[in-house]
């Protein structure tokens, strides 16, 4: 880039006259010596639509992610009577119905596990993939104050919002401990999978969920296919039932949706079962596509934001 | 110099209307893309009216440790012009080059939460400014020392009163320290002592050699802090210069002209009043030294009533109610008590009676009157709400560094006496 030959080339001539007069005329104190970078530390030019993500903005703001994400956990729980007890409240309640229905009436099968710990060890990653992209999906939206008012990397509100669920993943999964104890079961070294499909959900609930964000600016629809398309995600991953409950051949169909391998994961780690590897992989892959279709998607859509919310 | 903003031409459409196909719901999307492909074609290119250029062809350049003012009328694109140096909105043509951090006070407060307490909306608001964690609790005390809100930093900012909330919001922004700092407007907010701090931050600002782009209505402000000045009108720049001259021309065309502004009607059938009067002209004329300037608080000015007597043998009187901008009356005044006419019948024929107001009695703003005839000093006869306004502005440097327009809806200069009364 030729910025600095152009520097003296380009400038119009009346603002340069315009400041040289005013030099002369007004007699200020001499100012501090500037050193000025070479190259822009910012050019500002419409249309950068196909590049990527710009991690070195988002590195320099990573503090803001932090501060969003302590925000979000902060005031959920403000002026409530029950707190975070919520976190709890929300995936206990509808394992015990779950339980009772599913397990005992319905007599939904469970690998073996006790239906009870079966149920919460899928509503935990469920609970949490759900309310990240329904909350994510909104926070853009929610945010219009601020994305008309400040610049910062946009895609740090939808992210934050995947942050604070997984404080929330964090507090519920503390009932699961007393609940495995109760039921006698142990953990194994797969238990060293956990972190790996916890970050897993965190990465695919990031990926729709800032995509569906970046949709919802667009289009407000968004905001009410959002529940629908929750609900009827969670009856097409194993979360009542196992993966084992349909039959071989159908199988692989129910592995396309992420959710799948990857709930299916959670409880081959906690209760030392065998992996399903390949649905679980499948699983990464699609995170990944989807991760990387939302990225730029968004980043596409990104430019827009401040001009239609 | 090497300059540390650079404009190149910039641009920003906008469209409006029914073409803003950018925002509507999915189903209008596909319906129009069910369409013929030409008809999209067309509709994106839109007509003239719906497309609104907020900035065009843009072009000047800020050296390091400038302040330099952008003034203009409501939509001359001034603020578009800082949506855009401060990537919150993309240009739709042209470029810009920052050489330095970019901060902006757009509007300040920005992100704050009301559930939140003040400490805490410190840290969260620091960091929406870009601010990092260690930065924000290095300088937390100096923070909180400029807002003057310690004893209320653990209370949510929901309890706050609008001024502290302003307080606290200005105070986290103006502990940025950014090499180029965008201002939009703030001293429209706030009381005088704190503007006065405001103002006092942004002068440290620009003495510690920063550079800042500051836009505002408040002339007095732009001409005491900023020593070049932009003037903006339909997207452009109309002029760049030194900020005295720019500022007065900008004033002159905007607010002057020998007659400040005028209502005649030469047929008298068509004048409005009533078979016992009519109205001839009303004017505002300015009887300053320099009858083309603009109206400031200082100049004296006169408003003028012609009408038409059609009884003969009556007595009649022009009485004006003058309204600022919030419809408030500022005073009345009446002709009532004038020397010629004010004990006589007047005869069938036109008048013209002349209201003399004196400098250093109006308030900043725009103000409109309405015209009472009055019949033997007691009955209205005729009510005419004159479509004749006026600007009153400010040119003036206070001392006294308020550079807000004082409250009250006149500002008289009067003459004020102090004594010692005794020693203690």
């Amino acid at each position: 880039m030729d910025t600095t030959t152009s520097a003296t080339q380009d400038t119009p001539d009346s603002t340069r006259t315009a400041a040289q007069v005013n030099s002369s005329q007004v007699v200020r104190p001499a100012l501090p010596e500037h050193n000025l970078p070479d190259e822009p530390l910012v050019i500002i030019k419409p249309g950068k639509s196909w590049g990527a993500v710009d991690f070195h903005d988002l590195w320099a703001f990573r503090d803001l992610f932090y501060f969003l994400t302590w925000r979000d956990v902060k005031v959920r729980y403000k002026q409530t009577v029950l707190g975070v007890a919520w976190a709890i409240i929300q995936p206990l309640f509808t394992m015990m119905i779950f339980t009772i229905f599913f397990g005992r009436l319905a007599g939904v099968p469970s690998d073996n596990i006790p239906y009870p710990v079966f149920a919460y060890a899928g509503l935990l990653p469920w609970t949490f993939f759900a309310n990240a992209i329904s909350n994510s999906g909104n926070s853009l939206v929610g945010s219009a104050n601020l994305i008309t008012k400040v610049y910062f990397p946009r895609l740090i509100i939808p992210a934050a919002a995947i942050g604070a669920g997984l404080v929330d993943l964090a507090i519920s999964f503390l009932v699961l401990i007393p609940l495995m104890i109760y039921y006698g079961i142990t953990l194994t070294w797969s238990a060293l999978m956990f972190p790996v499909v916890v970050f897993l959900t965190a990465l695919l609930a990031l990926g729709v969920g800032m995509w569906l964000s970046a949709l919802n600016v667009k289009y407000r629809d968004v905001r009410f296919a959002l529940p629908f398309i929750v609900q009827l995600w969670m009856f097409v991953s194993p979360v009542i039932y196992p993966a084992s409950f349909l039959p071989q051949r159908f199988r692989w169909l129910l592995a396309l949706n992420p959710m799948t391998g990857i709930i299916e994961g959670y409880r081959s780690s906690l209760f030392g079962r065998a992996f399903d590897w390949g649905a679980l992989a499948l699983s990464a892959l699609i995170t990944l596509a989807v991760l990387v279709y939302a990225s730029y998607a968004f980043h596409r859509m990104e430019r827009n934001f401040a001009d239609i919310i | 110099m090497k300059p540390i903003v650079r404009v190149e031409k910039l641009a920003k459409r906008y469209r409006l209307g029914k073409s803003e196909a950018a925002y509507g719901t999915l189903r209008e999307s596909i319906v129009e893309a069910m369409r013929m492909p030409f008809q999209r074609l067309r509709a994106r290119n839109g007509s003239a009216a719906e497309i609104l250029w907020a900035l065009r062809d843009l072009t000047f350049i800020v050296e390091p440790g400038e302040v330099v003012g952008v003034i203009g009328r409501n939509g001359a694109g001034k603020s578009t012009l800082l949506k855009v140096l401060s990537r919150i909105t993309e240009p739709t043509l042209g470029r810009a080059e920052l050489y330095g951090r970019v901060a902006s006070l757009l509007e300040v407060g920005t992100g704050f939460h009301p559930e939140l307490t003040g400490r805490e909306n410190i840290y969260l608001n620091g960091a929406i400014l870009g601010m990092r964690k260690t930065e924000i609790a290095r300088k937390f005390d100096e923070i909180v020392a400029f807002s003057d809100l310690e004893k209320f930093l653990d209370t949510p900012v929901k309890r706050y009163s609008s001024g502290m909330y302003m307080r606290l919001a200005f105070a986290v922004a103006s502990h940025l320290e950014p090499e180029i700092l965008l201002v939009d407007e703030v001293l429209a907010v706030g009381d005088a002592a704190f503007q006065k701090k405001c103002l006092g931050k942004m002068g440290d600002v620009a003495k510690e050699g920063r550079t800042v782009i500051f836009v505002s209505h408040n002339m007095v402000a732009v001409q005491s802090l900023c020593r070049r000045v932009l003037w903006l009108e339909q997207g452009k720049v109309l002029e760049n210069g030194p900020a005295g001259a720019v500022v007065s021309n900008y004033l002159n065309k905007s607010f002057g002209g020998g007659v400040a502004s005028e209502e005649v009607w030469p047929d008298l059938a068509g004048a409005p009043g009533n078979d016992e009067v009519r109205l001839h002209a009303v004017r505002v004329r300015n009887k300053g030294t320099d009858p083309a300037a603009p109206l400031t608080m200082k100049t004296p000015f006169s408003i003028e009533v012609e009408y038409w007597n059609l009884q003969p043998e009556t007595q009649l009187h022009v009485t004006l109610h003058v309204y600022t901008e919030h419809e408030i009356i500022a005073f009345t005044t009446g002709s009532g008590l004038e020397p010629i006419w004010s004990n006589r019948p007047q005869p069938a024929g036109l008048f013209r009676s002349i209201c003399h107001i004196p400098g250093d009695l109006m308030n900043v703003g725009r103000h409109r009157f309405s015209v009472l005839v009055v019949k033997n000093k007691s009955s209205v006869i005729y009510r005419h709400e004159s479509a004749v306004t006026f600007e009153i502005v400010d040119l003036e440097e206070r001392t006294l560094s308020w550079y807000g327009r004082e409250p009250g809806v006149v500002q008289p200069a009067l003459d004020w006496t102090t004594e010692q009364l005794g020693t203690l």
